[in-house]
């Protein structure tokens, strides 16, 4: 399993950062999607995956006697899933407007700004 | 100490924000509260930093749950000078949008995102969790996001894509390093990962790590070769907003890189060698892009870029003394761009026009004004006995003291630069005469009443003259910035004092 996840990150990153390359808006937004979702896959898998133990102690017990589950990449990930939600939409939003007051989807043709000698 | 008086200045802004929504379109309710709320927030700044100056380093285990389990709040020296910063640039900059900014900005929460970037400051500088420290850096991002693109102008939008392009990615950066840094040390708490950071036997990986933290800080700081967003997105904006943007937004970068550096990994020979080698690098490419640009406030922002490099260059020699400069360097700096970005917004009011060749005869038209920029300007280019000169001299020394004559040769060059560029920026904008002669109607600012052009000198005369204090009070400075330099060179302090209960 973790074999598995470790080559999804690393084809999340890649295939995120080859998008973000691109002068396509789009791709620039499924870019960072995939790179989003790649960096949250590595945070579980940095947790230590262990299937089936919740972090939870027993009535009788005073500490933990087993190995269990990690809560805390947890709590990061649902954080930064909220996090890159809300970017992601403004992103979206951002890139409509882009493309209703310029009229096209090349990334290079936004330079106007940048030709001032 | 442990106090909540030390989550105060967030919750200022945070609540005069959620005010300000009440009264969503009453313009005249929206600037009144906001100049309460930055004042409120400036006095409690002030608080927070004497106490801090005067008592030791103030913690907070939020909710009660001790460190490393919780998340920790933290004012050190360094935290307490930044949100000072940040409390003086918001108030001037606050009062100075009452008037910059038009009201339909303004009726469109123009205050409102201000309020919540500045919280995201100042939640930035005070944090001591390194996950907190990301959730703040989003919080400020997606603010700035906003206050970049509102009004939805054409060249406003070009800017934001690059802007939100790599802000994002260096997020996905930083998040990264964060998830590396959590699976080779199991913590997250500033104080606490230092002991787990020196006992990880894979140096390589934690090498690795800190270079991914640097590339992340190093795209919010503007560095070479990550640089390129800065000046092609920040003259966009009105000057209000490119003026937090130009004094705060790079700095948090070089804050948390300061801590991050100093804290959790201490750089060895390969890391001082590689922050040395991009401060040379971005002093350089700072000081040649500022050389051939026609419009002002594209060549404030090269100067952010260049004068970047000279704090990352303090960070590279990583001596005490160097420290010194760089702090020292760092209040001068978060002065004095926001007021050059103020200075050209007062410019673009009268003139119409960032291009400076045509633009002149501002002195003879307004000499008052000319003389309080002029102030700005020569502290800029660090003339003596104005605010810049200290802190170079200081970085001057000690690069020449290490032995780095490369950094030494390219702080002089970029310092030359920057006093070339400041002596044209004179002679076009302000002695040449008038290349067109100016008609009447163009100058909005002549016309205002006179309760808006307070509104729009006072705060840039303000920071001109806490230059001018710092420049003619440069002991006073120096010892602020001796105290944090030594706490940060003895990290200890700021480990014992978020884990002084576990002793």
């Amino acid at each position: 399993m973790e074999l598995l996840l470790v080559f999804l990150v690393g084809i999340l990153y890649s295939a995120g950062i080859y998008l973000i390359l691109r002068r396509s808006m789009v791709k620039l937004l499924l870019g960072f999607m995939m790179l989003g979702n790649g960096a949250n896959i590595l945070i579980f898998l940095m947790g230590e995956l262990s299937k089936g133990k919740a972090p939870i102690i027993d009535g009788e017990e005073s500490q933990f006697t087993d190995v269990y589950a990690d809560p805390v990449p947890q709590a990061l990930i649902l954080t930064a899933i909220v996090i890159s939600f809300g970017l992601t939409a403004f992103a979206i939003i951002l890139l409509k407007k882009v493309h209703a007051t310029t009229g096209t989807d090349d990334l290079d043709s936004l330079n106007v700004q940048d030709l001032d000698i | 100490m442990i106090s909540n008086f030390i989550l105060a200045p967030i919750l200022v802004h945070m609540l005069t924000a959620i005010v300000l929504m009440f009264f969503w379109k009453k313009i005249r309710a929206q600037k009144t509260i906001s100049i309460i709320g930055n004042s409120i927030a400036f006095l409690v700044s002030l608080q927070l930093s004497i106490s801090v100056w005067q008592n030791g380093n103030m913690t907070l285990q939020v909710g009660g749950w001790e460190a490393p389990f919780g998340i920790t709040f933290v004012s050190d020296m360094l935290s307490a000078t930044m949100v000072m910063l940040t409390a003086l640039v918001s108030l001037c900059v606050g009062i100075y949008s009452t008037e910059a900014i038009n009201t339909s900005r303004i009726r469109y929460g123009y205050f409102v995102i201000f309020h919540f970037l500045i919280m995201g400051l100042n939640g930035a500088f005070l944090t001591g969790d390194i996950f907190n420290l990301y959730v703040w850096f989003e919080v400020v991002i997606i603010s700035s996001f906003v206050l970049l693109t509102l009004g939805g102008k054409k060249r406003q939008m070009e800017g934001a894509v690059k802007y939100v392009t790599m802000n994002m990615l260096a997020s996905s950066i930083f998040l990264t390093a964060i998830g590396i840094l959590y699976g080779i040390t199991g913590s997250l708490n500033i104080a606490d990962l230092p002991e787990h950071v020196a006992a990880v036997e894979n140096r390589g990986l934690v090498t690795v790590t800190a270079l991914l933290f640097f590339v992340g800080f190093g795209i919010k700081s503007a560095v070479f070769p990550m640089y390129f967003w800065l000046p092609s997105s920040y003259h966009t904006p009105p000057s209000a907003i490119g003026a937090v943007f130009g004094g705060l937004l790079t700095k948090m970068g070089v804050y948390s890189m300061l801590r991050i550096f100093t804290v959790v990994f201490t750089p060895d020979d390969f890391i001082q060698g590689v922050f040395v080698a991009i401060a040379v690098l971005t002093m350089i490419s700072g000081a040649l892009g500022v050389i051939n640009k026609r419009n002002l406030r594209r060549i404030l922002s090269y100067f952010i870029v260049c004068h970047i490099g000279y704090l990352i260059a303090g960070i590279g020699l990583y001596t005490e003394l160097a420290l010194v400069g760089v702090i020292f360097y760092l209040i001068h700096d978060v002065i004095i761009k926001s007021n050059l970005f103020m200075m050209s917004g007062i410019i673009n009011k009268i003139r119409e026009t960032q291009d400076i060749y045509r633009l002149g005869g501002f002195y003879k038209d307004y000499p008052k004004l000319s003389i309080v920029f002029a102030i700005i300007l020569f502290s800029l280019a660090g003339i003596p006995p104005l605010s810049g000169f200290w802190p170079k001299i200081m970085l001057f020394q000690e690069a020449f003291a290490q032995g780095s004559y490369v950094l030494l040769g390219t702080l002089i060059f970029a310092s030359f630069i920057t006093l070339f560029i400041v002596a044209r920026i004179w002679s076009e904008i302000f002695w040449k005469d008038l290349p067109k002669p100016n008609s009447e109607e163009i100058d909005h600012f002549c016309n205002f009443h006179k309760r808006g052009k307070i509104a729009l000198v006072l705060p840039i005369v303000a920071l001109a003259v806490v230059s001018l204090f710092i420049g003619f009070k440069a002991s006073f400075i120096f010892e602020i910035s001796e105290r944090v330099a030594y706490e940060l060179k003895n990290p200890q302090i700021y480990i014992d004092s978020v884990m002084n209960h576990l002793k």
